[in-house]
């Protein structure tokens, strides 16, 4: 599973892009958040608040209900502010 | 059309050519959203627009979509910069092209609303004071809300 992360998630994170294996347990994008909070300070202070994030499934927006899988690309970004 | 581009564009140039050659056009609206400094005592330096390559022009394209089955527009056009850019440089252009001008303005002002809450793009202003990620305001949410 391809993860792709902008803005503060990013940089929080410490990096804008990674390949993860989740376990079996991680069947939505809201539980690929919580897994990721477990990696260490920086996913958790990026993620361990979704009401700050939101989230899309190979480009397009999603909730953090939908279902990911092993060939999915999942994005984690703060709400939008273009314009 | 949309465009995610680094450089600028002239209105006038994109104007003419989506007119160039038509006589069906009644109505042609441009909205173009410019970096504002706003801030008294604090200046904006800079402001860096991070984009989604990929699904930005997506979006962009779903919103474009979206109102074309609204309105009857003879075209469409969203132009949205990213990168670095300075006070008073422009960041977005938006023009719809009707026959009667109702449709031009409604589209344009829901084109503008829907992109801001759905097209990824995250500013970061570079101020006098640091540097900080500009947060999501409600009102932009509320101005999307009232056309569903």
């Amino acid at each position: 599973m391809k993860l792709l992360y902008f803005a503060w998630v990013r940089q929080k994170i410490g990096r804008s892009e990674e390949v993860v294996d989740p376990p079996a347990n991680v069947r939505t994008a809201g539980d690929l958040a919580a897994w990721l909070v477990l990696r260490g300070e920086g996913y958790a202070d990026a993620l361990a608040d979704l009401k700050r994030v939101r989230v899309a499934i190979n480009q397009e927006h999603a909730s953090f209900a939908a279902p990911v899988g092993a060939g999915d690309e999942v994005a984690f970004f703060p709400p939008v502010t273009g314009g | 059309m949309i465009r995610v581009q680094r450089q600028d564009f002239d209105v006038g140039t994109e104007i003419e050519a989506l007119t160039r050659g038509r006589t069906d056009v009644g109505a042609v609206v441009s909205f173009t959203g410019q970096v504002r400094d706003d801030a008294e005592g604090d200046r904006l330096k800079s402001m860096t627009l991070e984009h989604f390559p990929g699904m930005t022009e997506r979006e962009l394209m779903r919103v474009e979509e979206e109102a074309r089955v609204r309105w009857p527009l003879l075209d469409v056009l969203i132009v949205h910069r990213h990168g670095e850019l300075l006070p008073g440089d422009r960041i977005v252009l938006v023009a719809t092209l009707s026959h009667h001008r109702s449709d031009a303005f409604e589209a344009a002002l829901f084109l503008m609303d829907y992109l801001k809450t759905r097209a990824p793009f995250w500013k970061r202003e570079l101020r006098e004071s640091g540097e900080r990620w500009v947060e999501a305001r409600g009102s932009d949410d509320e101005a999307a809300a009232r056309w569903r």
